[in-house]
């Protein structure tokens, strides 16, 4: 049905009367090449080695609709600077649930940071250096023969973004090359740049095969990582089921994997205010933003009981950035944490031994209590922990002790 | 109803110009040297294919919410080849960045966030006051991810290093040992450093830093800085048998 303007200003056609075409992802007419076959190209030419994801894998659809790899095990976890440093619960959790998956995995000291955070926030790098220590920690990986799997958002997507400039300028590939020739290692690139959210996500069911407790009365919001979805970013996942394939999928595909409730809300899109530099040097800027655009937003449109994300970056400033905003009586108080933490927590993980939960900010404990989570016992065990290694009982809290 | 003006000048040698007459102490030729190399960068065209002037990157970014900030001026001045906003820009504006990327939603595959990277970058290699000024109080993080390999530390979380995040950092910065000792990951027992870095890693570390001009883009900007981390790699590299 058309309507007809006055003489002269054309057709008006009701919207209701456009016919979509379906959304696919057939993968059949992506509008970007696959860098993985010119990895190839590039191997048989003998330019470099492709590491190849070890059997078993997940398939798991990206944005244009092509399959990639996710590996189940046999994994070299390339760490994260601010996980480790200052939320280790997110690195823990991680770990965790590749024990209890029963996943072979290495934790190496032979890994530096991507150092992008710096590049980000500093400048004071350039391409052949971050194609060096990429270039580095991958022939690390490699010389194990595990596959890296990439716990940082900014490591990930700095990586594909190295991956990108290293494939298609020879030139730079040399210059990579002469400095892998003197640190005596090979150049060698993934089949896959794997995001340990992918590898959440393709084990979502069975994660929630081990559930113990109850979340249909938990409602989580989301913040996708920018640095996951938006850099290269025909690589993220996404499922016509989910956001009807118009959002990345991971995080939210687990949230629903375990029953909980998913709180949307308008400025998903949006970052989380973290900046590289602002974070570290010019706080007022990341306070601002990831309160007044992020937190009170989903408090105002979803009102979770938690917000889950899948950065360092992400998890730190939305966290941290809450208290402030407290003290100056704003809408604010989710607490937040990564999809890691979640599920850990959702298979009955310790919330202290294992998601190490007092690192974070923002009053989580409400949260646990909704879980079903008794955290004031938790806590009293937790303390027992550290009294016996403050006497010297013990040296480390150990996996053992954990899983004991 | 007031209308607004934009205050467009012409320079002798560059034409018409968006940028405000400021840097008029800087050479023309110094501009368009600094853009040149700019350009010069592989990046660049898969940075910078145009402009359409939509906005787009504007409603997505950040940092346009809180600062005098515009990705669409950026690509604009880039598009158009605007030595002097360039130049005003590269002084002026590409700190306020958050490089998030946003702005990659760009209809016409742009990145303006990648741009900035660049303009960035050959801020820092030249020396530019305003480089050196952005990473005041910023040296004690580079220094920290180029001698031990990680970006923070659990021991830099100290109430007064970040007393708006409240008084939890106080509880973590007292119970610091303690609590690393109380996480069950073998690599993290570390204080100093994110996770346990070995020490062949590091050695190879610094070696890219040296065949990659790195200890060249510090020097430009902090010399004692400079002067700090080579004498940490230097020491270093020598215990591990190479000669500088």
């Amino acid at each position: 049905m058309t309507t007809t303007r006055p003489e002269g200003t054309g057709t008006i056609i009701p919207l209701g009367s456009i016919k979509r075409a379906p959304f696919k992802l057939d993968g059949e007419s992506p509008p970007t090449t696959d860098i993985r076959e010119t990895l190839f190209e590039l191997e048989d030419a003998g330019e470099l080695i492709v590491q190849r994801v070890p059997e078993p894998y997940v398939e798991v659809t990206t944005k244009y609709g092509r399959i990639k790899k996710i590996p189940e095990s046999t994994t070299w976890h390339h760490k994260s600077c601010g996980q480790c440093g200052h939320i280790p619960g997110y690195s823990t959790a991680i770990f965790w649930l590749n024990r209890q998956l029963g996943m072979d995995y290495l934790d190496p000291t032979d890994q530096t940071s991507c150092t992008a955070w710096n590049y980000y926030a500093s400048a004071t790098s350039n391409p052949v250096a971050q194609g060096g220590v990429a270039m580095r920690n991958f022939a690390a990986a490699y010389e194990t023969g595990y596959f890296p799997i990439i716990h940082c958002g900014t490591s990930y997507g700095h990586y594909k973004e190295v991956r990108e400039e290293i494939v298609h300028h020879g030139d730079l590939r040399d210059q990579v090359r002469q400095i892998m020739d003197k640190l005596g290692k090979p150049l060698v690139m993934p089949e896959e740049i794997v995001h340990y959210s992918e590898w959440v996500h393709a084990m979502k069911e069975r994660i929630a095969a081990l559930q113990v407790y109850d979340f249909s009365d938990i409602t989580a919001s989301v913040h996708p990582a920018c640095h996951y979805y938006k850099l290269v970013k025909e690589d993220a996942i996404y499922d016509p089921d989910i956001y009807g394939g118009q959002r990345t999928a991971t995080v939210t595909g687990l949230i629903m994997a375990l029953g909980a409730k998913v709180g949307d809300y308008s400025t998903f899109f949006d970052c989380c205010g973290f900046g590289f530099r602002h974070i570290l040097v010019q706080r007022d800027f990341s306070r601002s933003f990831a309160t007044l655009r992020k937190i009170e937003v989903m408090k105002e449109e979803a009102n979770p009981d938690v917000t889950v994300t899948h950065d360092t970056g992400c998890v730190t400033t939305l966290d941290k950035s809450q208290f402030a905003a407290q003290a100056h009586n704003r809408n604010v108080g989710i607490p937040v944490m990564s999809d890691a933490q979640f599920a850990a927590l959702a298979m009955g993980a310790h919330p202290y031994r294992v998601c190490q939960l007092h690192w974070h900010s923002t009053d989580y404990k409400p949260l646990l209590e909704k879980m079903g989570i008794d955290w004031e016992a938790a806590w009293i065990e937790f303390e027992k922990d550290l009294k016996r290694l403050e006497n010297n009982e013990i040296e480390y809290l150990t996996w053992e002790h954990v899983d004991g | 109803m007031s209308t607004a003006t934009i205050p467009i000048t012409f320079s002798k040698k560059s034409g018409a110009t968006l940028a405000p007459d400021s840097y008029t102490n800087v050479d023309y030729s110094e501009k368009l040297r600094l853009w040149e190399e700019v350009k010069a960068d592989i990046r660049f065209p898969d940075y910078m294919r145009g402009c359409y002037e939509c906005g787009i990157c504007v409603a997505a970014c950040p940092s346009a919410r809180f600062y005098d900030f515009s990705p669409r001026k950026i690509a604009q001045a880039a598009a158009r080849e605007d030595v002097e906003l360039i130049y005003e820009q590269m002084n002026d504006d590409v700190w306020q960045c958050s490089q998030c990327f946003s702005c990659d939603r760009c209809p016409r595959q742009n990145s303006p966030g990648g741009l900035i990277t660049i303009l960035r970058e050959v801020a820092v290699k030249n020396g530019l006051a305003s480089s050196r000024e952005a990473l005041e109080g910023y040296g004690r993080v580079v220094y920290k991810i180029m001698t031990t390999g990680t970006q923070v530390s659990p021991d830099m979380l100290q109430p007064d290093a970040f007393p708006d995040w409240g008084p939890d950092v106080r509880d973590v910065s007292e119970n610091l040992d303690l609590w690393r000792r109380a996480v069950p990951l073998e690599t993290l027992h570390t204080t100093s450093t994110s996770w346990e870095v070995s020490q062949q890693t590091l050695i190879e570390l610094y070696l890219i830093w040296y065949y990659s001009d790195v200890m060249d883009m510090i020097e430009e900007v902090d010399e004692g800085l400079h002067m700090i981390i080579l004498d940490v790699m230097e020491e270093a590299l020598e215990d591990s048998g190479y000669e500088l």
